[in-house]
Parts: C-alpha cells; sequence; structure tokens
C-alpha cells in the first residue's frame, strides 16, 4: 500500500490489512519529501519502531542535486532506532536489489521467517 | 587594503566556471617564467595541429603566469597563480593592440585540511576558476595535467550548498543601493521546464537573517534550515507551491552569485576571500 503522508484516513480503517512494515521514502533532491516524512513519523505508533520501520533514501546518483542535510537523514534513523538504506529508483539494477531486500525484511516482520524476529534489525545500525 | 581591492578588481564582475583540482606535482613559484614559455609553446603546437581555431585570422597568443600573493587565507596558503591569455594579430604584431582572451586562475584560500598532510612536493590549490572559450580551457588544462599530474574537476554546487551561500550572503553587510536577493528554482518532472525566480528585498532576507542568527560570526546548519524554510513558507502561503520540492538552482546576492551548475561571479572585492573559503572547502570536499 502506497500513501503521500500519514495517517491514512479512517474511513477505509476496517478495510486495511493488518500493516506489517513501513518504509519511508525520502528523495535527496526534495527537501519537501524529509519534512513530509518527519511529520508522518509522528503519527506511527511506537510499537512500529522496533524494527518495522525503514528509511529508503532515493535519488543518490546524483551528489550535486542533493538538497537534503545528509547528517538530518542519519540522525533520524538514530533517532527513531530504524535503519537507512539507499536507492538509485532510475537504475534498474540497485531497484531490483533494494526491492528485493525489502521485501526478505517484510517476510521478517510478518513473521514468515522462523527464527529471525524484526528486531534483529535494529542490530543493522 | 586599497591596493589590494585594484588589483583584484578584474575578478569582479565576471563570470568563472569552477573546478576542482588535485595537488600539483613539482610546482615551484620561482619557476612561473619559465611555465610561461612552455604553456605559450603548447599552445602554438597545438594551434598548428588545428586544435585551436579562432575565427578572424591568425592570432598569436602570448601567456603570463603570475602570482596574486594577496589572495589567499593564511600564510599557510599557497598564493594564487594566475594565467593570462592574450592574442595579437600576428599579421602586424606591433601595430595591434593585445587582448585578453582567456584568464584562469589556481587557488588556496583556508586549504589546511588538504595541505597539511601533503608530502613536501605537492603544492596545494584545489580551486580553479576559469573566464573564457573552452578550447583554451581544454589546452591549458592538459598541459597542466601533463607538467603536474594534476586532475582538474567541474565543480558543481548542489542546492544545499546554494542554501549555505544564500544565507550566508545575506548576512553580510554591503553599501546601498545593494541589489536584492534573488533565488531561482528548476521545477522537476515537468513536460516544459518551469524555472521559478523569487526575489526578495535585501532589508527584508537580513531582517530575517538577523532574527535567525544566533551568533555573529557563526553560521549552524539549523539556521540556514529555518532561514530557507521561513522563505518558502511565505512562499507557499502566496502561490501554493511547495519551493523545498523544487531544486534550487541559483542564488544571486548583493556579495556574489552562484549557478549549480558551478559558476560564479563575484560582486564585492571585501568578501572575495571569503566566498573563496567556502569554494575551497567545496573543491576539497571533492577531491576527497
Amino acid at each position: 500500500h502506497i500513501a503521500t503522508s500519514l495517517p491514512l484516513p479512517s474511513e477505509r480503517d476496517h478495510l486495511r490489512p493488518r500493516i506489517d512494515m513501513i518504509v519511508f521514502m525520502i528523495d535527496i533532491k526534495s527537501k519537501y519529501s524529509l519534512k513530509n516524512v518527519e511529520d508522518s513519523l509522528a503519527h506511527v505508533d511506537a510499537r512500529f519502531f522496533l524494527g518495522k520501520v525503514c528509511f529508503l533514501v532515493t535519488g543518490v546518483g546524483r551528489v550535486n542535486c542533493c538538497s537534503v542535510d545528509m547528517n538530518a537523514v542519519w540522525k533520524l534513523g538514530e533517532n527513531y532506532c530504524s535503519p537507512v538504506l539507499f536507492c538509485e529508483l532510475e537504475l534498474e539494477g540497485t531497484r531490483v536489489a533494494t526491492a528485493q531486500r525489502l521485501l526478505r525484511m517484510l517476510q521478517i516482520c510478518a513473521g514468515h521467517v522462523p527464527g529471525v524476529s524484526a528486531l534483529y534489525f535494529s542490530t543493522l545500525m | 587594503e586599497d591596493a589590494d581591492s585594484q588589483r583584484t578588481a578584474f575578478l569582479l564582475r565576471k563570470q568563472w566556471s569552477l573546478y576542482s583540482v588535485t595537488p600539483l606535482y613539482r610546482f615551484s613559484e620561482a619557476h612561473l617564467r619559465d611555465y610561461s614559455r612552455l604553456l605559450s609553446a603548447f599552445i602554438a603546437a597545438e594551434k598548428k595541429k588545428g586544435l585551436a581555431v579562432e575565427i578572424g585570422g591568425e592570432l598569436d597568443i602570448k601567456v603570463a603566469v603570475t602570482s596574486l600573493p594577496d589572495l589567499k587565507g593564511s600564510d599557510r596558503d599557497q598564493a594564487a597563480i594566475l594565467v593570462q591569455l592574450s592574442s595579437r594579430s600576428s599579421a602586424s604584431p606591433k601595430n595591434s593592440e593585445e587582448k585578453l582572451v582567456w584568464s584562469g586562475w589556481f587557488c588556496c584560500v583556508a586549504g589546511d585540511e588538504l595541505s597539511e598532510n601533503l608530502p613536501e612536493a605537492f603544492t596545494c590549490l584545489p580551486l580553479f576558476l576559469v573566464n573564457g572559450a573552452e578550447s583554451y580551457t581544454a589546452i591549458v588544462g592538459t598541459w597542466f595535467q601533463k607538467t603536474f599530474d594534476c586532475c582538474f574537476r567541474r565543480l558543481s554546487l548542489s542546492p544545499f550548498n546554494l542554501s549555505w551561500m544564500a544565507a550566508m550572503w545575506t548576512g553580510c553587510k554591503v553599501e546601498k543601493p545593494a541589489s536584492a536577493t534573488e533565488l531561482v528554482f528548476s521545477v522537476p518532472r515537468l513536460p516544459h521546464p518551469l524555472h521559478i525566480s523569487y526575489a526578495i528585498n535585501l532589508e527584508d532576507a537580513q531582517a530575517l537573517w538577523d532574527t535567525v542568527q544566533k551568533t555573529p560570526g557563526e553560521i549552524t546548519q539549523e539556521e540556514v534550515d529555518v532561514f530557507m524554510d521561513c522563505l518558502y513558507s511565505h512562499f507557499y502561503r502566496h502561490f501554493k507551491i511547495h519551493l523545498s520540492a523544487t531544486k534550487l538552482v541559483k542564488v544571486s546576492t548583493a556579495v556574489a552569485s552562484a549557478h549549480c551548475d558551478g559558476i560564479i561571479k563575484f560582486r564585492q572585492s571585501q568578501y572575495l576571500t571569503g566566498v573563496l573559503m567556502l569554494l575551497t572547502e567545496l573543491a576539497i570536499c571533492q577531491i576527497q
């Protein structure tokens, strides 16, 4: 499920399946996207921050288009105890690799991998 | 002080393209005359090969490599080196006037971060500024790369860097009348490119910066963010456009103008060293 910001509209609450993982996407070329993510984080239940949240920074291919303070992104990851991943969406190779990685993380968050819990992700920090 | 400004006055109000340069091997300020001769010969040879074709008849290129001793931060910095190419019609060399066709200068202001760990044989001049035809830039660049085993790279300025410049330069005290602070944004992902120009009256911009900056002489990332956010909010209130989702491509102030492609224009000689210090830092970041 994709949303441009949180909170999700309450009208569809009863129809929504259980949410196992939240990926916050930050476009390094848009300061607005960082602000949007920071505002949305306030609406997330604290239990999600036990390994079920991660930050995905996109647009990292071109460092000279950077509008975002990277220190602020690292700090965000630290403050919310969640890993920060990097990806360049325009390159098929890294896009596919990142998608596979997120899928694997989702399987763990949903409890489909026996013996591995989402709490493991906090050790990735 | 006045003599200084006069010597560097020719650097003002010209458009300079920026490059980062890795340390030069076995460069010596004592041999500038020799370098002039060698570079001159190199250019003549390249011209014979047909590589620097000038429209308008045969032109002799004269090379002058000089030092600008006042352009540096501290005594630990290497003084700036200026390379100038002038042309004179070879048909009547005695009668025709010399015309400056290309200028390039290497400089280092507060480059301790790079220079302090360098072995003796290396000279640290990480910033290179060029004004003139690209064909000459290529030739001069090639000669320096061959002679001093260094590497030139275009220095681009990210929106992140440009925000710093906008805040920093707005805070500088300048004589009135001074031009407004102008920010130019490029809007991504549209079928036709759209640029938004946002001009702020200098006094208003300075008043805003004065309320944001806590310690005079010091600027923090947080202060820059607050300053830019205020400008963005103001714009959003009037035009319902989030400038923070666009790309800042150009900053124009009374002190200097900077474009994301790595182009700078100095407007005030009193802040020349300050701007060079920032650019030197960015060049060093790009090298490392």
